[in-house]
């Protein structure tokens, strides 16, 4: 007897999307002068066509983010701030859907993730620091409750509407105006934002929204007016932009790559682990900077785990990511899947072991079956080097201090988990990685109280819990 | 005068999520400030009390599971219904205070602003008030605050609604259930808050609110053996030892405090957990 | 008795044996259970879905106040669920207690419905609280008049007291006794086991003692079968056939009202121990109140607006 689930799409019909969008600066449309298209990467559809912010876009939209400072933004009490964040966050709810179809068509990511993880979080953001905005005198950061003023934000394609609320909501409930860039890819649901603000009332130039590509975030990032950079995206574009402000008096603050150590120990509760483990490296197509991406096994359980994880994996549901049952959607970019391609050929000539589960990929649109790889040493380029996309590096360790080391033996410092039954084994591990968010017995959870960021290469400060406001107040160690 | 006659409102109790009138069957006048009728509210008896403390102790432990990012938005929503009935309570505090339309519309707006306040407490407290210790030997050491129980309130006299508001609010952010006690000569606003309440999604039995006479009903209060804590802010100061003597017997956490936006209020009706575990494999 | 070859039947060996089974993370059960139910069977699955529900439902009665009116009613409904339409099919058994399996099995022989097993409860049911002697003989009447199946429970007491032994060896008593003549679900009342890990160790136990059946509950405890239970016993079922080559089947009872519900139990079977378990042989649902509902669904399905429960009959 099978049982085929028959296809279950969400209606894009709770969508409207314009054919053309400029940018929003000061409380309003403005018409960019050249643009590009944005396409959905499932099927390869143009959506819509997106203003290329000019360095002129950027310098309008940073005087109306410094004037909405002065004149109004700082002028308001926190009580008052945060009521507006409140509403945002409100609104947010009330439009979930939109946001979740949009998001969906616009990055490619199964709509049961934007439903129950982007659109949710994005709104919990929101409601979390609406509720900080007038506290901060309690958020005990340091002595200072002062915003920076006009900061730039710069976001990634691979959460878009989350990413946009971890920068804009403590970023406006510290006191800062904003200019914000969206990624190239995925600008869509940035601008379904820029209407929330107006329904609720946000006074004019608070929030500005400039579309754009590498060239439009340069010219934030050099831009005299902005008092503050916060940037999350890849570990080479960070550095650039770190060196780009050192000799500035701008604060910085980043959230760059992993290669996430995802330990299980032969202890672990063994079917959640592997759960845990597809969760890991195959949510959100593994575009995760904080993804279980290098699997270290204890070899006592090795061989029981990788059958029962390759068991699992013929399950995931790969194809529309409109399709309410899907697990695996697109991968964002033609880039993007020519870099998967380029680091799992490596892996196929390093020796590591290729196998993926049997599935049909659509023939239009940009795909990538769930991958894992075995036999793979920390010098292969697969242990090493982020993919970022739904491929697995598979290691073993005999002794718990070899898996420390090896999770370890790495520039990054994002992530790591831990699967044992053993607490005293749990606590132990937490002690001796070198990583910032460590997930014991489950993986890639978030929350705006959790704060999140990395060690070494993967970042500068944190994101989220009263960590994550210091960034915004001025003069605060971090 | 228009023709038309108002349908007057009954003023009843609320516990666990419905509207009863007192099991006594007694009830007591409430005049307006410039002495005309406004209502008969109900003369709360202590069983009562018996019968909100009981709902409140079945709702506690659920209110203090939830997550505490959900009690914040219903505490949230508290604030969003209020908000939509300012008119409503503005009348009715002018009626019982004398006090001016603006004036009664600026407690109003104090108290939704209150409750906005305490709602984004839930979900950041802990942050503040726990900590990991760092104690000597191979151990993982952490203090995390608890929500105390069933907390009673004697909800002030001055500012019906706004002293009512910061009494409750605290309490109920981080997991504790409420039994308050109205305002004995001013008791509409607090009645009518259950009006609210009931429309915003917060679970039977989380807060209950009774009218009545603080002289008969503050020993009931302060001798129930299932009464956690007590916020005797509204009780007068001469009144504050007996009521504390009388609640020795289980120990309740007594408090009254002077400030109405102050984390201090939340902390007064929580616990704080200490928890050892070794570090090594 | 071999026991698969992996416990000899002594305590020691099954003590070890239940020991070395990995533990289950209660969150992270709850979560795949979760996220297993927001799969969304629509058109023709959900159809399909609807009619294979209903072949697997035991469609029950176990009241104390059960006549053999009450029960011939039961057998008729089972037989023919819709009297007006003869395309939906029967349910997979019916299940009442002991001293009322004759008055079904005739009634249903009557009715021409030869090939639909009577499944009695038995060995004191619900509670398990009798003496050994007791119990042989409760499972023995049953037989003797027409059960095919046999729904034991097993003595949670022990189980909880640490005696497994004294489990295993009531399931392998009562497990003689059907010999070939009926099959044996053993109901383990995950209600009163509580943890999951509890619920893997009696799966195991009760599969090792000649379970063909492992059952969630009597359906007169709550919680009963909850999502993440038949979840973790899916996991024992497909685990044991690895071990093994025998395929044990699963039945989720109590608490399974609708046809949202009773899909949610096919996805956690379909993703869990697989398609195979997808039949009336290996899959049942122990309910009453769910048939009418899965008629109902099945009836807006055809004629595409919403039924009322004056369209569906009462048994």
């Amino acid at each position: 007897m099978n049982f085929e689930y028959a296809a279950a799409p969400e209606s894009r019909s709770v969508v409207k999307i314009d054919p053309v969008y400029g940018h929003f600066i000061n409380g309003k449309w403005v018409t960019g002068t050249s643009h590009f298209n944005s396409i959905n990467p499932a099927t390869e559809e143009v959506l819509s066509s997106i203003a290329l912010g000019t360095s002129a876009d950027v310098d309008a939209a940073v005087k109306a983010a410094r004037n909405a400072f002065d004149k109004s933004w700082s002028k308001l009490s926190g009580r008052e701030r945060g009521k507006y964040l409140f509403r945002i966050a409100r609104i947010m709810q009330e439009r979930a859907r939109e946001f979740a179809v949009l998001e969906t068509l616009d990055n490619g990511k199964p709509i049961r993730e934007s439903r129950d993880v982007d659109v949710p979080l994005s709104a919990a953001h929101f409601f979390y620091h609406a509720g900080w905005a007038d506290k901060l005198e309690f958020a005990g950061v340091g002595t200072t409750t002062t915003p920076h003023g006009v900061v730039g934000q710069i976001i990634p394609w691979n959460f878009p509407l989350l990413m946009l609320a971890w920068k804009v909501a403590p970023a406006l409930a510290t006191g800062n105006t904003v200019v914000l860039k969206p990624a190239e890819t995925t600008s869509l649901t940035a601008l379904l934002f820029a209407q929330v603000c107006q329904q609720a009332g946000l006074p004019e130039g608070v929030v500005n929204i400039v579309t754009g590509d590498g060239s439009t975030g340069a010219a934030i990032v050099n831009h005299p007016g902005i008092d503050k950079i916060a940037f999350t995206g890849s570990t080479d574009v960070g550095k650039l932009i770190a060196r780009a402000v050192s000799a500035t008096n701008k604060s910085l603050t980043l959230e760059l790559g992993g290669k996430g150590a995802n330990i299980v120990f032969g202890d672990a509760a063994i079917d959640e682990t592997v759960e845990g483990i597809v969760n890991g490296i195959f949510f959100n197509q593994g575009h995760v900077c904080c993804a279980g991406s290098r699997l270290i096994l204890q070899e006592n359980i090795a061989d029981e785990v990788l059958e029962k994880l390759k068991r699992r994996m013929e399950k995931i549901r790969v194809g529309d990511p409109l399709d309410k049952n899907t697990d695996l959607g697109a991968i964002n970019s033609a880039e993007q899947l020519a870099k998967i391609h380029e680091l799992t050929a490596a892996g196929d000539t390093e020796g590591a072991a290729r196998w993926s589960p049997n599935c049909a990929l659509p023939d239009k649109g940009f795909w990538f079956a769930p991958t894992i790889f075995t036999g793979v040493t920390q010098a292969h380029r697969i242990a090493r080097e982020e993919i970022f996309g739904p491929v697995l590096s598979v290691l073993t360790f005999r002794t718990p201090n070899e898996a420390i080391e090896k999770a370890n033996n790495t520039p990054f410092g994002l992530s790591a988990g831990i699967w044992s039954e053993k607490g005293s084994n749990i606590l132990w591990a937490t002690q001796q990685l070198r990583a910032g968010v460590i997930w014991a017995n489950t993986f890639n959870k978030f929350d705006p109280a959790s704060p999140f960021g990395g060690y070494k290469e993967s970042g500068w400060g944190r994101e989220g819990g009263r960590h994550g406001l210091s960034a915004y107040l001025k003069g605060s160690a971090k | 005068m228009s023709g038309r006659l108002e349908v007057m409102k009954t003023y009843k109790l609320y516990i666990n999520g419905a509207f009863p009138r007192t099991e006594s069957g007694r009830s007591y006048e409430i005049k307006s400030h410039s002495g005309e009728f406004l209502a008969n509210a109900c003369l709360a008896s202590r069983k009562d009390l018996r019968d909100a403390v009981v709902a409140a102790r079945a709702a506690q432990p659920g209110w203090a599971k939830a997550t505490a990012y959900n009690r914040g938005q219903i505490i949230y929503r508290i604030a969003e219904m209020l908000e939509g009935r300012a008119d409503q309570f503005a009348q009715e505090i002018s009626l019982q205070t004398g006090a001016t339309a603006k004036e009664s519309l600026q407690e109003v707006s104090e108290a939704v602003d209150l409750l906005v306040w305490y709602a984004g407490w839930s979900d950041k407290l802990p942050s503040l008030a726990g900590a990991t210790n760092p104690v000597s030997g191979p151990f993982y050491n952490f203090t995390v605050p608890e929500a105390l129980g069933v907390v009673g309130v004697i909800a002030p006299i001055e500012k019906p609604l706004f002293g009512f508001v910061a009494a409750i609010a605290p309490i109920l952010v981080s997991g504790n259930t409420a039994i308050a006690l109205a305002s004995s000569s001013a008791p509409l606003s607090a009645i009518s808050f259950a009006e609210v309440v009931a429309t915003s999604d917060l679970p039977n039995g989380v807060l209950n609110i009774l009218s009545g006479q603080q002289s008969e009903l503050a020993p009931w209060f302060a001798s129930h053996m299932d009464i956690d804590g007590l916020d005797i802010s509204g009780l007068a100061v001469d009144q504050h030892g007996t009521i504390k003597e009388a609640g020795v017997e289980n120990l309740k956490r007594i408090s009254s405090f002077a400030q109405t936006a102050e984390p201090g209020r939340i902390l007064a009706f929580m616990e704080a957990k200490t928890v050892w575990h070794p570090i090594g494999n | 008795m071999n026991f698969y070859g992996l416990v000899d039947g002594s305590d020691t060996s099954l003590r070890n044996y239940l020991k070395q089974l990995p533990g289950v993370d209660q969150v992270g059960a709850d979560a795949r259970a979760a996220m297993l139910a927001t799969r969304s069977i629509k058109t023709t699955s959900k159809a399909w879905a609807i009619d294979t529900a209903i072949s697997m439902v035991d469609l029950t009665t176990l009241e104390g106040a059960d006549t053999p009116g009450k029960v011939q009613a039961l057998c008729s409904k089972a037989f023919r669920p819709d009297p007006t339409n003869p395309e939906v099919p029967h349910v997979g058994a019916v299940c009442v207690y002991n001293d009322m399996v004759g008055i079904a099995r005739q009634h249903l022989d009557s009715i021409g419905a030869k090939e639909l097993p009577v499944a009695a409860v038995s060995t004191a049911f619900p509670s398990g609280r009798a003496s050994m002697a007791v119990k042989l003989q409760d499972t023995e009447d049953a037989i003797l008049a027409g059960a095919a199946e046999i729904d034991m429970v097993i003595d949670r007491g022990a189980f909880l007291s640490g005696r497994y032994i004294e489990v295993f060896e009531e399931i392998v008593a009562i497990r003689e006794v059907c010999g070939n003549r009926a099959h044996l679900k053993v109901i383990l009342e995950t209600g009163e086991l509580v943890t999951y890990d509890n619920v893997r160790k009696a799966s195991y136990l009760a599969m090792l003692a000649g379970a063909d059946f492992i059952k969630t509950s009597t359906g007169k405890v709550t919680p009963a079968a909850t999502p993440p239970v038949v979840l973790v016993m899916l996991e024992a079922v497909r685990d044991f056939y690895d071990l093994t080559k025998v395929r044990i089947g699963v039945k989720p009872a109590g608490g399974i009202r609708t046809t949202k519900d009773a899909i949610k139990q096919l996805v956690l079977v379909n993703e869990t121990a697989g398609p195979e378990w997808l039949d009336p042989s290996l899959f049942r649902i122990g309910a009453s109140a769910l048939l009418n509902d899965l008629l109902l669904q099945r009836m807006k399905m055809s004629d595409g607006y919403y039924a009322s429960p004056n369209y569906v009959t009462i048994d």
